[in-house]
């Protein structure tokens, strides 16, 4: 009997141990990262920035919290990153809460879903957490600020210019979307046929195809608008999906640097292609400039230097100054473009 | 319980009388599983309060149960189910099931109160398909669940694609998220506590509760003994079911949300509470205070790592290991038990051959 015992009250014992040193190891580590944070709490305003993007492990979304923590560190504040690793809509709530409990100044938040986090976020606020939202935004009562990466307008309008510079703003182009009722990219494509109507007359867009954000039908689209239209000089895909499947047939194909392509991808689909000469220029906004420019924005929240009103004006470091517009919306600028020159810089 | 044998008297063997118990009262309080889980529930909380910033405020007891409420509700039929050796895996896809019943009713423009009956009847009934088909057609319970786990999804799923509705009266989403006044503790505690009393008083205080364990230790036995093993596992799938149902009108309300997907993977959580709590998965054993430990224990600790700002892969690394660990030293203390009995056994015989010889 009395192995039995021991034996069942060591096992016991050894759970219990073992529970104790994971509790006391991490927290002591997270004593050493959150030290500063407790510590910003004593001095005028508390500093301390939260990011929380859809998902971790999301190259996207390490680099808009690089960007962000970089601005971290300029205004002197404490910088974390906190996430679930699946970006489904009530999985950020728990990560909410944790920040309200921390007290933290601000929270960063991409949202996964619109209303699902929004409750959450009011009590966050009403425990003094100022939140910020950025490349997602969730309904505009949820949150103090939306850093808006780009407007429909001045994606256009990049993509205009960059075609019309690649093919000597003269020629057939053509364009290649995603799904025939994508919203995005309807609204996009509408505005650059009045920009190419304005300012760039005798360029000619002969047609808009659908590749249904699918790899093989863009892949495909694209072979037969270039057998279709045998003096097309250009194409425009303004979807990630078609930019790449676009470069990926133009690389293999006569065409090569006789068809220019640019539009909306990321850089590390279309890196080879900029590299083997198919792109010259692309755009997307740049993400680590996203997640600095929310930072800055929090950081002016926190330190009561804006409210989040309308006309309400802040320094964002590097990137200068920024006005609040409608909606509590901050915009980010133009988008940016992507070149052989800078493409190397980014990881994403 | 007190089993002393009576003495037959015209023998002349001596009366031989029994302990009621093997081992003093306070030994089969303390050394047990339940007092175990729960010992360890109190070591992470000492250890967080000690050494987790923030964790002692109130908000973190007010977070903990609200987020950990559905699963506390679902785990009470859950344990009765275990405990008769079944075992039920579509509890969340009920759950959203329920969630999108809720939308879709209120969205129809009914009360919210009927749409919510409506989803806690919806539950009830996917728990009585679960109940006929394991018990009247006579399929097991894990190839059932797994079945329906798919089919409920779906249909929730497919009834709202991937839209979601957000909009639910003020009053009761507020009712679903506020605190009972003057405390830290959310409203849902309350029904749960009832719920709770109700679930603990039937399994351990009834012939009812009593026969579960009869039917996870053996069912023929059980059959045998006057139990009906069918009506009894019919009666659990449903009650499971219309708690799924009632967790999902609550997961509804406390997110504002209902989307198929709601609640996607809660059947393990569950699951790993119940079995973190004591309750044997072979059946039979099993006790609800150690269950409602055992999803305290996991919950508290998941909130105290991700304040103490752990990821959430390393959380779900701990909480494994620890189930892992809790299910193996059963087995290994049941081992260890078998071993000393049957030394104790050899010792007996080789006693008796010593003194015959």
């Amino acid at each position: 009997m009395f192995t039995m015992q021991r034996s069942r009250r060591f096992g016991v014992a050894i759970t219990a141990a073992a529970a104790a040193t994971v509790l006391a190891l991490s927290g002591c580590a997270s004593g050493g990262g959150d030290g500063g944070g407790d510590g910003g709490d004593g001095g005028d305003a508390n500093l301390s920035v939260t990011f929380l993007p859809k998902n971790l492990g999301n190259p996207y979304f390490d680099t808009s919290s690089a960007g962000g923590e970089e601005a971290v560190e300029e205004f002197g504040g404490t910088f974390a990153e906190v996430g679930p690793s699946e970006a489904s809509p009530t999985s950020q709530v728990s990560f909410i809460q944790t920040a309200a409990q921390q007290g933290v100044g601000a929270l960063v938040v991409s949202a996964n879903d619109p209303e699902a986090i929004c409750d959450a976020l009011d009590e966050a606020s009403s425990a003094g957490v100022k939140v910020v939202t950025f490349d997602s935004d969730t309904n505009p009562e949820c949150r103090d600020l939306f850093i808006n990466q780009a407007t429909a307008e001045g994606i256009a309008k990049v993509q205009v210019d960059l075609i019309a510079e690649q093919i000597g703003d003269e020629g057939q182009i053509a364009v290649l979307s995603a799904s025939a009722n994508a919203t995005n990219q309807n609204a996009w494509i509408e505005m650059m046929e009045e920009e190419l109507a304005a300012n760039h007359p005798d360029i000619e867009l002969v047609e808009v195809v659908y590749g249904d954000d699918d790899d093989q039908t863009s892949f495909d689209k694209t072979a037969a608008l270039l057998q279709t239209y045998p003096e097309l000089k250009g194409i425009i895909s303004p979807t990630t999906v078609g930019i790449a499947a676009a470069a990926r047939y133009l690389s293999t194909s006569e065409y090569q640097g006789q068809v220019a392509l640019t539009g909306l991808g990321t850089p590390n689909q279309m890196r080879e292609y900029v590299e083997d000469g198919t792109v010259t220029a692309f755009a997307l906004w740049n993400p680590a400039d996203l997640g600095y420019l929310a930072a800055w924005a929090a950081q002016a929240l926190i330190t009561g230097e804006i409210t989040g009103e309308e006309g309400d004006t802040f320094e964002a470091g590097k990137l200068g100054s920024y006005e609040v517009g409608a909606d509590g919306t901050v915009l980010l600028g133009d988008p940016y473009v992507f070149d052989a020159d800078n493409i190397g810089d980014f990881d994403f | 319980m007190t089993a002393t044998a009576p003495a037959p008297a015209p023998d002349t063997r001596t009366t031989r009388t029994y302990q009621a118990y093997a081992t003093p009262l306070w030994r089969r309080v303390l050394a047990n599983r339940e007092a175990a889980i729960i010992g360890l529930l109190l070591v992470v909380i000492a250890v967080s309060i000690a050494v987790v910033p923030n964790f002692d405020s109130p908000l973190t007891v007010t977070y903990l149960l609200r987020d950990i409420a559905p699963i506390l509700l679902i785990a009470l039929p859950m344990t009765l189910i275990i405990i008769t050796e079944e075992i039920d895996l579509s509890v969340a896809s009920i759950v959203g099931l329920s969630s999108v019943m809720t939308g879709i009713l209120t969205q129809a423009g009914l009360p919210f109160p009927v749409a919510a009956i409506a989803a806690i009847l919806v539950g009830t009934l996917a728990g009585v398909i679960n109940g006929f088909l394991v018990t009247v057609v006579g399929l097991p319970s894990l190839a059932v669940t797994i079945g329906t786990l798919a089919l409920f999804r779906g249909i929730a799923v497919g009834l709202l694609g991937t839209t979601a509705i957000t909009d639910f009266p003020e009053f009761w989403s507020d009712l679903a998220r506020d605190n009972i006044p003057g405390t830290p503790i959310p409203g849902i505690m309350i029904p749960f506590i009832v719920l709770a009393i109700a679930f603990a008083i039937l399994l351990h205080f009834t012939p009812f509760g009593r026969s579960l364990y009869a039917i996870g230790l053996n069912k023929e036995a059980a059959a045998f003994s006057g139990v009906a093993v069918g009506r009894t596992k019919f009666a659990l799938f449903v009650m499971s079911g219309a708690i799924s149902g009632f967790a999902g009108v609550y997961f509804t309300l406390l997110y504002n949300n209902a989307r198929g997907d709601n609640a996607t993977g809660m059947e393990l959580q569950v699951i790993a509470a119940v079995l973190l709590g004591g309750v044997s998965i072979f059946g039979g054993r099993g006790a609800l205070h150690g269950v409602i430990a055992g999803v305290l224990l996991i919950g508290t600790l998941g909130s105290a790592l991700r304040l103490a700002g752990v990821t959430s892969d390393i959380i779900n690394v701990i909480t494994g290991v620890l189930l892992v660990l809790s299910v193996v030293s059963a087995s290994l203390l049941a081992w260890l038990r078998r071993r000393r009995i049957s030394a104790i056994g050899k010792k007996k015989e080789r006693e008796l051959a010593a003194s015959s010889s």
